[in-house]
């Protein structure tokens, strides 16, 4: 197919003529525009290989699965009393786990030639990194509905109804979209894919195990209360458990909303600083 | 008088200890092609990242259409498009998606943005591959599908940095032909190469550059004049008779002639003003009169190299080796 395209075809002047006639310049698409179109292309991405939803399908069904089970019984009397308490908290875990393939992604992209591309367009520069996260939201959404499902399935029964829990997979969302921006600066910052696999695992394992995901704080020694109390992902967890129950804590969403605030603030900073540099 | 597309006066860049770019000096009249010649790691790429506002200069100072590179960025990427040496498109997204994204991205709703892609990929003649990846391209049409990406918006300047290097010699008379059309059309060209055939061909006015300086500059006809218009290649059956052919040769060329590492070879740079091809008959006469054989006997134009032995007393090959 390749080859026939190949060998036949002659660039025609006056073809090329009329695709060449200056025609009226658009105006330059507003930055939502843009950042949508880039998100856009997050998603034909993954069409064109949708093996990669294996993490946001396959990697949360695993997690739910294994630490209702293997917890249930000891901490809880039983899974799924155990589950009631968990599954806000395996939900965030699964979800801030997955973000750092934002990283990755940045990574492999800023090797490749179409990224000069898009640096050299007039458009709102942080466009390109808001696409890539916009794609991811949509990645995350997979995850939390993949594991609401078999959660539900196994008997979580959140009393705060369809309200509640929509409200809490919301509030998770934007505490993702506002945490990924560490990824692309680190995606932008270091030199390989593995170095950026193996940052994302040194944040990742202490901020998601370090919390009140699997345990109650109370049950742990003082200097470790210490880092549980100021890990955000512990006030994330308590606001999504806190909607999901039907008592939403205003306290606990308030720092949720600080800590995505400032994340964006420093770590858009910097990224859209590197990204300029690069 | 139009403002130059492109002035760069001191312009430098500095990598660790390698000055990639070090004091470089271009006037680009708008309008037409322009071509920048030198040997890998001349520092031609980075002087492009550079007037493209993807690297920052480390000195010297750049406009493009009298906007500063630096401090009005913005200003230059509303006119410019580049067609890096790696092609500047996505690989995993089809011709058509990626046509469509830049024309979503230039401004163009959806609609628009399709018809446009569709009367690129026509005009290109990839109407065919348009639904596949990328990736599945051959070299030629990869490179079709980049400066189709890149000429979107009809841009007042495109860079086209070694558009035909690793092309065959079919893909690379189409992107010629393409360059000659959209040049036609009033966009400006700045191509780099490392072929003095390919800026001969298409440039209006070279320059030659070498550890990231210009080192000449000027049209086809005034840099070949500099280097002489023909170069004799000389091959001959046995190494001893060289040192006669070498004296024979100087004597009927009234020129240099270089004894080439490989002992039978030789080389001579003639200026004969139209009259080389009949020089080069008197020498292949004489050589044949003193008994001498020759196995091969070419006249041709100056190669870069000989070009680049000329302007600096060193050949290209030497970087490329590195």
């Amino acid at each position: 197919m390749s080859t026939t395209t190949e060998t036949t075809y002659a660039p025609a002047a006056e073809m090329l003529g009329t695709v060449l006639a200056p025609g009226v310049k658009p105006p330059r698409p507003s930055a939502w525009s843009a950042s949508l179109t880039f998100g856009w292309r997050a998603v034909l991405k993954i069409k064109h290989v949708p093996e990669q939803l294996f993490d946001v399908t396959a990697f949360p069904l695993m997690m739910t699965l294994m630490f209702t089970y293997l917890f249930g019984g000891a901490l809880a009397g039983s899974p799924t009393e155990y589950l009631q308490f968990l599954l806000p908290g395996i939900m965030v875990t699964s979800v801030v786990m997955i973000t750092m393939y934002t990283g990755v992604e940045v990574n492999k992209d800023i090797e490749k030639g179409v990224f000069d591309r898009f640096r050299t367009l007039p458009i709102w520069r942080p466009s390109t990194m808001v696409g890539y996260l916009l794609g991811d939201i949509l990645r995350y959404t997979m995850a939390s509905t993949v594991i609401l499902l078999v959660g539900l399935v196994l008997g979580f029964r959140p009393q705060g109804g369809v309200v509640g829990v929509v409200i809490g997979i919301l509030v998770l969302l934007g505490f993702s979209f506002a945490f990924s921006w560490i990824w692309t600066m680190f995606g932008l910052l270091l030199r390989s894919e593995k170095s950026v696999m193996g940052v994302s695992m040194l944040v990742l394992f202490p901020l998601t195990f370090l919390s009140n995901v699997y345990v109650e704080p109370s049950t742990m020694p003082g200097w470790l209360q210490v880092f549980v109390n100021v890990n955000p992902i512990t006030h994330l967890v308590a606001s999504v458990r806190s909607l999901m129950a039907g008592t939403p804590d205003a306290g606990e969403l308030m720092w949720v909303l600080v800590a995505s605030v400032l994340m964006i603030a420093v770590f858009g900073t910097l990224t859209m600083r590197l990204y300029n540099r690069k | 008088m139009p403002d130059p597309a492109i002035q760069t006066s001191g312009l430098v860049k500095v990598f660790g200890d390698t000055r990639a770019v070090d004091g470089l000096d271009l006037s680009v009249p708008s309008g037409s092609v322009y071509g920048v010649l030198g040997p890998n790691g001349a520092g031609k790429t980075t002087a492009v990242r550079m007037l493209a506002t993807l690297l920052r200069p480390d000195g010297g100072e750049a406009t493009v259409f009298g906007h500063d590179v630096v401090r009005e960025a913005d200003a230059v990427r509303s006119r410019v498009s580049l067609t890096g040496q790696y092609a500047s498109v996505d690989e995993e997204m089809t011709g058509a998606e990626n046509l469509i994204l830049l024309g979503r991205l230039l401004g163009h709703r959806k609609p628009a943005a399709k018809e446009r892609a569709a009367e690129l990929l026509e005009a290109f003649g990839l109407t065919e591959a348009a639904g596949r990846q990328v990736k599945t391209y051959s070299g030629g049409m990869r490179r079709r599908i980049d400066i189709a990406a890149s000429i979107l918006n009809t841009p007042d300047l495109l860079f086209l940095d070694e558009p035909t290097t690793g092309l065959d010699p079919r893909s690379r008379n189409q992107v010629w032909d393409i360059v000659r059309v959209v040049v036609a059309h009033g966009t400006t060209v700045l191509l780099t190469t490392q072929y003095l055939e390919e800026a001969d061909r298409l440039a209006s006015r070279i320059a030659v550059i070498d550890h990231g300086k210009v080192i000449a500059e000027g049209t086809p006809g005034e840099l070949k004049s500099s280097v002489g218009s023909g170069s004799v290649h000389v091959r001959l059956r046995d190494p001893a008779t060289r040192g006669e052919a070498e004296r024979l040769l100087a004597e009927t060329l009234d020129a240099p002639v270089y004894l080439e590492a490989d002992p039978v070879a030789l080389t001579a740079r003639i200026t004969g003003d139209g009259a080389e091809a009949a020089q080069a008959a008197r020498a292949l006469g004489r050589l044949a009169e003193a008994g001498i054989v020759v196995d091969d006997f070419s006249l041709g134009q100056p190669s870069l190299d000989e070009v680049f032995l000329a302007l600096t007393d060193h050949p290209a090959t030497e970087e490329q080796a590195a």
